[in-house]
């Protein structure tokens, strides 16, 4: 089950990822990148990290996404012209894209860990709330302060560069 | 009385002191400034007789100066032995009575301060030289006695013939003094002493080096080359009687050119130990300059450059006794009798100069005899000791270096002995020119005798100039042997001395207007100075074009632009990496990881 | 096939960030190449779960440290997003312009 699971949510995920890449409109790219990001959450919840799935689908899909089609109403923009190939980058990145490609299929056939079957656990169930938040508070206290201070940052870097006149 | 021991340092020092006084307290004063400096040459003059006559007066105090433990010291100390006990004597009593002369002499000179000053500062350099126990020491003061020399010379520094003359000095020295110096070190280094007792004592340490000791020798004697004006390094002294006459009477007559002489004399022992050729070499050079400064010394009109060659004539002289000798006293001897004279006959021409209204050419003199009776008597007495006339003192000291150098080499024999007929030749040149026949121009014709303060020095002088060759007085200040003198050599310096006397009486007694011996060749001093002239223009004209053009071309172009440029074209380069595309960018830093993660994990 | 391995979500992991990679590079339009930005750190995100997926600890639980990592990384990502967007707008009334290739005042 959790195998057939995994096959179509990962189709989706990737198919959509390439349609982010490949529409020339791009309200219609947003639009794909929230069912990516929406079926991500979905592999995660396949992981049995079900707050991390949440997290992903209420910040991300519904915060970040928001605030890229906001801007992209706010901008008015239409769809790309087409304009001149230029040969030589598109060469270029397809090398490198095709290098990264070769690297990490590479790295994962060698990596011993990547043929372990994922081990059992001794309690599922939707609870993982409580264990996360231990570790983040226990452990991760500085951090998390610190994370705070640095959205109290971007807020006013956000609101300074909205400006008008930007002086 | 103070502690006798202290005598010599206060000899040493006070002449400092006062020249400190004249310079910084009293430099408006011109009879306080006179005063001082006379005073403290007494003092000095004074305390040196009881030094000398005190022989068991020994001084083992001394200054440590540049220490560093177990590896060398150089200390300021002092050395009394007979040597510096009859040079101190010398030294102090002609200092003494040329800082009265002076007085006389400098009446309405601009700088009679600067003048007592340079004079004092000389004093102190110059005992600083007689009382040296270590080479380092001595070399100090060989130098301090050229900054002396050079401040003196160019004294009227107006005059450009002057300031150009006390450069002259200067450097000639320098250059002897380079080889001085290399000298030195070779004799430190080898023995790891510059005491001179310490050196006479590690001597054979190099004995068994002859070609060191060799070379040390002749280095060191470069020093002599160079301060008592032997040839090739002769060019400096007759140019340096720019400077007033009683300058040129003390230094460069018969204290500081003579300290080469004495130099050599310090170090007797080491070139008695040196293998034979040095003492050759030594003895050649000083031939040869003995001769051509006689003949150079012929056709002179200057009556002070008369003198000056007569002196290098004589240094000549000092150095082939020294070569010739088995002790460096009879040297000394020489220098010690010609001190007296030669210092005097410069006194003389002084008078004569003053009387004169500063004219030096003997060809606008003339007919002194009767107008400067004293000044006269006293040339008189001063020519006949140079020439070697048997009763005066220039006898004794001249015959007895002749006669070992007829022991040593017949060739250098027969130079010496015609190196006499010359300087019997030109002083009685000088003295027929300037004081017989009629006067030759207005100032000759008023001239009148010199006033007091100058004429006692001179009559004092002349005292000396006839008595201290005798023996009996000679035996008190040195230890001369007495030895058998081959009638040759007697008869050759009194054919020498007659012959001069009569060629020059021929030749000039009768007062001629003119010259009538023309040689080009002496008169123009064998055309060494304008080889020199030559030698710097071309040579170091030449050598200074190529360090032009390798500064220019080479340090300049290719090290300092060449530097720039190749930061200018690596920057010009790294630029082109600017393209201002971010997505060439992001291809640069994607191609960059990759590389780095395949390098990372794949090797 | 038949079994889930760890092999596997990595791989779809790296080819989730390839195609971030892909869209950051070959794409012309600012907000484009930044949601290709947001795909390579989803990609990553997932890596990081599936790590803690298999790291399972001695209580039998998943390794929680790897999802606070992911709870960072979101935060983080959304503050980035905010500020990267401001800043695209700054420009785009400066310049008139989201095309990357109009944006070359940095040449030399």
């Amino acid at each position: 089950m959790l195998t057939i699971l995994f096959w179509v949510l990962s189709a989706v995920m990737l198919a959509s990822a390439m349609l982010v890449v490949a529409f020339r409109n791009p309200v219609n790219s947003a639009m794909s990148l929230v069912l990516s990001f929406i079926a991500l959450a979905a592999l995660f919840v396949t992981l049995d990290a079900f707050f991390i799935g949440i997290i992903q689908v209420l910040v991300y899909a519904g915060a970040v996404m928001v605030l890229f089609l906001f801007i992209i109403m706010l901008l008015d923009l239409k769809a790309e012209a087409r304009r001149k190939l230029n040969l030589a980058a598109l060469g270029g990145g397809l090398a490198v894209l095709g290098g990264f490609v070769a690297l990490i299929v590479q790295v994962v056939k060698s990596l011993p860990a990547a043929k372990e079957e994922f081990p059992a656990l001794t309690r599922t169930g939707y609870s993982d709330v409580a264990d996360v938040g231990t570790t983040l508070f226990s452990g991760y206290n500085l951090p998390f302060q610190v994370i705070g201070v640095l959205l109290l940052v971007a807020t006013v870097g956000v609101v300074i560069l909205s400006r008008r006149t930007l002086r | 009385m103070t502690n006798p021991q202290l005598y010599p340092w206060i000899i040493l020092f006070a002449p400092l002191v006062a020249a400190g006084v004249i310079l910084f307290v009293l430099s408006r004063n011109n009879t306080a400034a006179g005063a001082v400096g006379i005073l403290t040459a007494a003092l000095t003059c004074f305390l040196s007789w009881k030094v000398f006559l005190d022989p068991s007066l020994t001084v083992t105090a001394q200054i440590p100066w540049l220490e560093v433990p177990g590896v060398f010291s150089v200390p300021i100390g002092i050395i009394l032995d007979n040597l510096s006990r009859v040079m101190l004597v010398v030294v102090t009593t002609i200092a003494t009575l040329v800082f009265i002369y002076s007085a006389g002499y400098m009446r309405g000179d601009e700088g009679i301060p600067r003048y007592y000053a340079s004079l004092c500062l000389f004093l102190f350099s110059m005992l600083g030289i007689v009382l040296a126990d270590n080479f380092v020491m001595m070399f100090i003061f060989w130098e301090l006695v050229g900054v002396s020399s050079y401040l003196l010379i160019g004294h009227y520094f107006r005059k450009d013939s002057a300031a150009d003359a006390a450069k002259q000095a200067f450097t000639v020295n320098r250059v002897g003094d380079f080889g001085f110096m290399l000298g030195i070190l070779m004799l430190w280094l080898a023995t790891g002493s510059v005491m001179f007792s310490g050196i006479e004592q590690n001597l054979s340490a190099m004995t068994l080096h002859p070609g060191y000791l060799t070379a040390a020798c002749l280095l060191v004697f470069c020093g002599t080359l160079g301060k008592s004006a032997q040839m090739p390094l002769h060019v400096w002294l007759p140019n340096s009687m720019e400077g007033p006459t009683p300058v040129s009477s003390l230094l460069h007559a018969a204290t500081m050119v003579a300290a080469g002489v004495y130099m050599l004399a310090r170090i007797f022992p080491v070139l008695l130990a040196a293998p034979e050729v040095v003492r050759e070499v030594i003895m050649w050079v000083g031939a040869v300059t003995c001769f051509a400064a006689g003949l150079m010394a012929t056709q002179q009109d200057d009556i002070k450059r008369i003198l000056a060659y007569s002196t290098i004539s004589q240094l000549g002289y000092m150095v082939v006794g020294i070569a010739v000798a088995p002790a460096g006293d009879i040297a000394m001897f020489h220098l010690f009798t010609h001190a007296f004279f030669k210092c005097m006959l410069f006194l003389c021409a002084g008078s004569v100069i003053i009387a004169l209204h500063h004219e030096q050419d003997i060809w606008k003199m003339g007919g002194l005899l009767g107008r400067m009776p004293l000044t006269a008597l006293c040339v008189v007495i001063g020519t006949l000791a140079l020439a070697g006339t048997p009763g005066f003192s220039g006898y004794y000291s001249k015959d007895l270096i002749v006669a070992y150098a007829h022991g040593a080499n017949n060739t250098v024999f027969w130079i010496t002995a015609g190196a006499a007929l010359l300087t019997s030749f030109y002083m009685f040149r000088l003295f027929f020119v300037v004081f017989l026949g009629r006067p030759r121009g207005e100032h000759a014709e008023h001239a009148k005798q010199s006033p007091a303060v100058m004429t006692i020095p001179l009559l004092l002088l002349a005292i000396p100039s006839v008595a201290a060759g005798y023996p009996a007085i000679a035996k008190h200040f040195f230890d001369l042997p007495h030895p058998e003198m081959p009638h040759i050599v007697h008869y050759a310096l009194l054919a020498a001395l007659g012959c001069g006397f009569f060629l020059a009486a021929v030749l000039y007694a009768r007062g001629p207007a003119k010259d009538p011996v023309r040689i080009p060749l002496f008169a123009n001093r064998l055309y060494i100075d304008n080889f020199y002239d030559w030698l710097v223009a071309k040579v170091q004209g030449g050598l200074a074009v190529l360090g032009s053009w390798f500064d220019r071309w080479i340090i300049d172009g290719l090290v300092v632009t060449g530097a720039a440029r190749t930061v200018w074209a690596t920057g010009y380069v790294l630029r082109l990496l600017q393209l201002g595309n971010l997505q060439a960018y992001a291809f640069f830093f994607g191609a960059g990881v990759l590389a780095l993660l395949y390098y990372l994990i794949f090797r | 096939m038949n079994a889930l391995t760890l092999g596997h979500y990595l791989l779809v992991s790296g080819l989730l960030f390839s195609i971030g990679l892909a869209g950051v590079l070959l794409r012309r339009n600012l907000l484009i190449i930044f949601m290709g930005l947001e795909l390579m750190l989803n990609a990553a995100n997932l890596s990081l779960v599936a790590f803690a997926r298999h790291g399972v600890t001695t209580l039998g639980l998943p390794d929680y440290n790897a999802q606070v990592l992911v709870f960072f990384i979101i935060t983080v990502a959304a503050a980035e997003v905010a500020v990267g967007l401001a800043i695209i707008v700054a420009l785009y009334r400066l310049r008139q312009t989201t095309h990357v290739e109009d944006l070359d005042k940095m040449k030399f």
